[in-house]
């Protein structure tokens, strides 16, 4: 064993030389401080409504008239109010919630929903459709099948353009074309247009999300398939190996730590791609959620939503890898 | 070394290759016939064109003007006619196959059965004494027993030729020594006939039977040794006379070539 291999090991597997539990202070400092940005921040952004509020319950606040606050910047006004400002972490329809009440809003929308709402899953038998956890699970379903459409897609494209010169010339300019325009933008004409047709429900979002997750795969398998050098081909030239040998036992293998690297990207895409399919819909899932709160005002709402939508999207990124370090073992990577 | 038993037989051959500094002859006038059963060893510095001339050999690269013959057929007729086994400098070895999976790669290509298989894989790693190292992966095994694992697969289907460019040129001195001598037993083990690039002096003249000596720009062959040395060749022959004469015969001709 060389002593390149020898030394890799004595710092043991993290890649960043430091152990485990050393890893976690920087880590819950970061959440800290981003925590205590956010409960700072929310002073300012619900100043106005806060004061509102208090003048009604009759604290004298300056300015008096709630015209003049309304041209004021809100860091002045804060300045200005500092005795009238005790609601700001607790006002019903806060432009930034606090991140309790986010909190709060996540719980009841999925813990407490299943558990003891009236269409919760314990009292009704069925996930109830005001639940995240509901919401989460639609969303989901496109996005599974949006990227295992995405991955395919992406991987005979990229057998294409490595196999053919005309293929290589002709699709891959289209296939970056395809993602400089805003998807906001073409999901909508997705929809309409699969509608007309009569494709509804999944398959749209699906669809929408293999639009945005079969771009890293086609780029990644092209520069996976290509990776073996000039003597690994010349060695199978020596074999008089047919191109579908050549394919599937050095390209196709030689492929894969690209593979998994598209579908880490790929995968959060195909999560993106499902909840703007989600928006313009209104029939459940996330995106459906997070434009229901905007219609409502439940700012909460939104943030419950995304909280759970990013949430997902790190599962699901670390499932991912969790697949591909088992993938490259079986494979014979060096452990 | 004309004689009627040359496998490899070429005449007058020429390759130019056509590159955007315009032609670059990397083969003039190249006449050879290779005996059945020789060791022969092409040397000369980089650019003299003595791995092109194993690759023409290997249908690897096609001349531009002259014949070749491999086994009386072209080179591409050779090839599909599995005439060789070819082992690179580097050994190649796929990291996510095992060894012996490495092995069994070109006997899947060619579609010999699964029992086959397993009986070739466990004849030629015994060949190259890396029996019990089947089930280990490339990155277990030094430079050189990788190496020998890449000779294993080239001998695995029972080419008559062996076609090997400078395969221990990236190994220390020791292990390149322990190498030749194993390569020397092999070849006495199997008959095979062998071509082997080399940049060694040494190498060259304790492994060959012939040796070739080239010379750049264009690459063309300025002398054909044919070793005076036993077949039986321990490693200390190397301090015997003939061995210091032979060596001092190639390095006057790689000298000539770089004079004319």
């Amino acid at each position: 064993m060389s002593e390149d291999t020898l030394g890799k090991k004595s710092r043991g597997k993290s890649g960043t030389g430091w152990p485990r539990w050393l890893r976690l202070p920087p880590v819950l400092g970061m959440v800290l401080a981003l925590f205590a940005l956010w409960y700072v921040a929310v002073v300012p952004m619900n100043v106005k409504e806060v004061l509102t509020a208090a003048e009604r319950a009759g604290v004298a606040v300056s300015p008096p008239s709630a015209v003049e606050r309304r041209d004021m910047g809100n860091w002045a006004l804060v300045m200005r109010n500092t005795h009238a400002l005790g609601d700001s972490w607790s006002s019903d329809r806060p432009k930034l919630p606090a991140p309790h009440q986010v909190l709060v809003e996540l719980y009841d929308s999925t813990i407490d929903e299943e558990l003891n709402g009236r269409r919760g899953i314990v009292k009704s038998g069925t996930l109830s459709n005001r639940s995240l956890v509901y919401h989460a699970i639609v969303t989901l379903n496109a996005t599974f099948l949006g990227f295992v459409i995405g991955t395919v897609l992406g991987c005979a494209l990229a057998v294409g353009i490595v196999h053919s010169r005309v293929m290589d010339m002709s699709v891959m300019p289209w296939a970056i074309v395809s993602q400089t325009i805003p998807i906001v933008a073409l999901a909508p004409m997705i929809i309409v247009v699969l509608y007309s047709i009569g494709v509804q429900g999944l398959i749209p979002k699906a669809v929408i999300s293999a639009y945005l997750s079969f771009f890293p795969v086609v780029v990644g398998m092209v520069k996976g398939l290509r990776s073996p050098d000039a003597m690994q081909m010349d060695l199978m030239r020596t074999y008089s190996a047919p191109t579908t040998a050549v394919l599937w036992k050095l390209r196709l293998p030689a492929s894969v730590p690209y593979l998994f690297a598209s579908l880490k990207i790929a995968i959060a895409a195909s999560l993106v791609g499902a909840i703007v399919g989600e928006l313009p819909v209104q029939k459940g899932g996330l995106g459906a959620r997070m434009l229901a709160g905007s219609y409502y005002g439940q700012t909460a709402q939104i943030w419950a939503a995304l909280l759970v939508a990013a949430g997902l999207a790190a599962v699901l990124v670390w499932a991912t890898g969790w697949m591909e370090r088992r993938t490259l073992r079986k494979m014979g990577a060096k452990p | 070394m004309t004689d009627t038993t040359a496998v490899i037989r070429a005449s007058h051959l020429d390759l130019t290759f056509q590159t955007a500094d315009g032609p670059v002859h990397a083969l003039k006038d190249v006449s050879l016939d290779i005996e059945k059963g020789s060791f022969v060893s092409f040397i000369g510095p980089s650019g003299c064109g003595k791995t092109t001339f194993l690759r023409c050999i290997a249908a690897l690269e096609h001349p531009t003007g002259g014949s070749l013959t491999v086994n009386g057929m072209t080179p591409d007729e050779a090839r599909r006619a599995r005439a060789y086994g070819y082992v690179f400098q580097a050994a190649g070895l796929y990291p996510w196959r095992t060894i012996g999976r490495n092995i069994a790669l070109p006997l899947e290509i060619m579609g010999f059965s699964k029992a086959e298989q397993a009986e070739r894989v466990k004849r030629v790693l015994e060949l190259v004494e890396l029996s019990g190292f089947e089930k280990k992966f490339p990155w277990q095994l030094s430079g050189g027993m990788q190496q020998r694992a890449s000779i294993a697969r080239a001998l695995a289907f029972d080419a008559d030729i062996l076609l090997m460019d400078e395969p221990f040129g990236a190994l220390d001195e020791i292990v390149r020594d322990r190498l030749n001598e194993e390569l020397l037993k092999l070849w006495a083990k199997t008959e095979k006939t062998i071509g082997f690039v080399t940049h060694s002096i040494p190498e060259a003249v304790y492994l060959s039977t012939h040796i070739v000596v080239m010379s750049p720009r264009p690459g063309r062959i300025t002398d054909v040794i044919v070793s005076p040395l036993p077949k039986e060749r321990p490693l200390d022959i190397r301090d015997s006379p003939e061995f210091i004469e032979v060596a001092h015969r190639v390095r006057e001709g790689l000298r000539a070539g770089y004079e004319e």
